[in-house]
């Protein structure tokens, strides 16, 4: 198989995905409506994946060799979109049209509508079941693509993804790399020392653990450090006869400082001040 | 008075069937939730071990792995209790399979009141009102083995998602064997004047042993066969239900919303018919031997004759 066409340097994608966080934000403010803080924290491996790893042709989405993305976390939608927007599969300027009746961006991932998208998803841990059954099927098929699918953290409480660990785990699946944006807090999530503090679901270790122990091979990675974040890619897919997890800490809301680390941004419209904030601090220099 | 001659349970006729047609598609896989050995893909198996996938206990990701599947151009066909695929996996056949129109074949097997010793959990009959809710969903419900070998052809040509309902007891064989299913046709099983009764699955055979009867003491009943209760012919139910101007149904299933609720909707919109549903009432099942439950939960075929009788009773 070829590997993507290596045109994007690392800082390239640094670009991309800051590029991204100011039109996820553009787009919700327009929407009045959508998430933040799940897409900003996506925002670079997002990035990675579209600019520097995934084989992808934007002129022939259904291409039948290409690799596979799966966002599982649908709700992150928006990342995705703005992802496959600057990577050429449908206009930048279409992204205003974010969750607008008749839209072909959808509040959660429809692959009937969007060119790039993969697999349906946004009730949580369906969509890895379909990556799964994806990379399986490719097997079946015999194509040799890789199937990259994201998960979020909260994501994992649902049983249904490790009823697939574990088949995924029995079929040696090496041709699936799940990718786990492991940003330390889900919508509302469990009360910390006040209600004003929540929790991580997950504390340090428990989710490698986890993965480890249905029977994946585990990495972990820094998830918005894109050297990294290639490299752990690259190692993950010469990992074979087992399936690969990497555990990806991120921060909610990364880039914005008032987002950082806030669950109230899981999903929230910017007033003008914020937006504007928001815009100074991603380097455009005031709103648009 | 024709007796039928005995048959072999759907769920045989089901696994004989895939494994015959995989020898000239290899596009068809298939996906067991661990119960190959009930619902008879233990025969695809032995001839097909590649293509065949054991899923294991996890209903809910096999459904959405199907989805996954079908996308590489595969035609999966996802095995297990009726129960398992319509509550338990139903989110995963709403989002993945339904909404995106995935070529998946959902087989449910062991549906319906005769489960054998399993009770309240394992009998599903429901499964037609739910599956037939869902949008872009086709429900076919064959009557006997030579209808399930025919409509798993055409199932399998047909391009979308379907939900095809499988019982577990022999079956008597209603159908002759140059029978070839239509996807959505009704089949007319007898030509009769009195009243016009729909039926379904495997009741349609309980239908036509008490339509025999019913002839005996001089009622005459047009029987028609529903095999595809989705989507419904509506012009051929009107047809037929205006033929006679008396409407009954009868279904090994529930009367809200599955074939009686179907042919109600049909009628009340177009040409509204007295009309009475027979099967099962708004309840739970139970274990038991298949002849008690018949008997206690009032669907056998005495049960449809009688039924008959007092509705006729009341209309003319």
């Amino acid at each position: 198989m070829t590997q993507a066409t290596m045109t994007y340097t690392p800082e390239d994608m640094a670009e991309y995905a800051r590029q991204a966080r100011v039109r996820i934000l553009e787009a919700v403010k327009h929407a009045g409506g959508g998430h933040v803080g799940g897409p900003y924290s996506a925002a670079e491996m997002l990035a990675a994946l579209y600019f520097g790893v995934m084989n992808v042709r934007p002129e022939e989405p259904e291409w039948p060799d290409r690799d596979r993305f799966v966002l599982s976390k649908g709700h992150s939608s928006i990342a995705l979109y703005t992802m496959l927007a600057l990577r050429g599969f449908f206009p930048v300027e279409e992204l205003l049209t974010f969750d607008a009746i008749d839209s072909r961006l959808q509040g959660h991932p429809d692959m009937t509508v969007t060119p790039g998208i993969d697999m349906s998803s946004g009730s949580l841990g369906l969509g890895f079941a379909g990556a799964l059954g994806i990379a399986l099927g490719g097997r079946a098929a015999g194509r040799d693509f890789t199937t990259y699918v994201m998960l979020g953290d909260g994501e994992c409480n649902e049983g249904v993804v490790w009823e697939g660990a574990h088949v995924a785990a029995r079929y040696k699946l090496d041709n699936i790399i799940a990718i786990i944006d492991h940003n330390k807090l889900q919508q509302f999530g469990w009360t910390g020392s006040s209600v004003e503090e929540r929790i991580t679901p997950y504390t340090e270790s428990q989710l490698a653990d986890r993965w480890r122990a249905f029977g994946w091979h585990t990495m972990e990675m820094d998830g918005h450090n894109i050297p990294e974040i290639l490299s752990t890619l690259a190692a993950a897919k010469e990992v074979s006869g087992v399936p690969v997890a990497i555990v990806a800490h991120t921060v909610k809301g990364k880039g914005v400082s008032y987002m950082e680390g806030n669950y109230k941004w899981h999903s929230k419209v910017p007033t003008d001040e914020e937006f504007a904030q928001a815009m100074e601090e991603l380097g455009e220099g005031g709103a648009e | 008075m024709t007796t039928l001659a005995p048959g072999k349970a759907l769920r045989v006729a089901f696994g004989e069937t895939i494994t015959e047609l995989a020898a000239t598609n290899d596009r068809i896989v298939v996906l067991d939730g661990d119960t190959g050995s009930s619902t008879r893909t233990d025969i695809f198996e032995k001839a097909y071990p590649d293509r065949f996938f054991q899923m294991g206990i996890t209903e809910m990701n096999m459904l959405g792995m199907a989805a996954g599947m079908a996308t590489l151009g595969l035609i999966p066909i996802v095995s297990t209790f009726s129960c398992f695929i319509v509550s338990r996996a139903h989110d995963s056949i709403r989002v993945l399979i339904a909404q995106p129109n995935a070529n998946v074949k959902m087989m449910g097997g062991y549906a319906g009141l005769l489960a054998g010793m399993t009770g309240k959990t394992h009998l599903m009959f429901d499964d037609v009102s739910i599956m037939r809710a869902m949008a872009h969903m086709t429900v076919v419900a064959p009557v006997d083995e030579v209808e399930t070998r025919t409509a798993l052809e055409a199932i399998i040509e047909y391009e979308g998602p379907v939900y095809f309902r499988l019982t577990r007891p022999n079956t008597p064989i209603l159908m002759d064997e140059d029978y070839k299913f239509e996807l959505g046709k009704l089949v007319t099983v007898r030509e009769g004047s009195d009243l016009t009764l729909f039926a379904t699955g495997t009741q349609t055979a309980r239908a036509f042993e008490a339509s025999e009867k019913l002839a005996a003491d001089g009622i005459d009943v047009h029987l028609v066969h529903v095999p595809t209760i989705k989507p419904l012919d509506v012009d051929a139910v009107v047809a037929a239900a205006e033929k006679t101007g008396l409407v009954m149904t009868s279904e090994e299933h529930t009367i809200v919303g599955g074939l009686g609720g179907a042919i109600a909707e049909a009628l009340a919109e177009n040409s509204p018919l007295p009309m009475k549903r027979h099967g099962l009432q708004d309840v739970f099942g139970e274990s038991g031997p298949n002849d008690a439950l018949l008997d206690k939960y009032g669907i056998s075929a005495p049960h449809v004759e009688s039924a008959v009788k007092g509705f006729l009773a009341a209309h003319r």
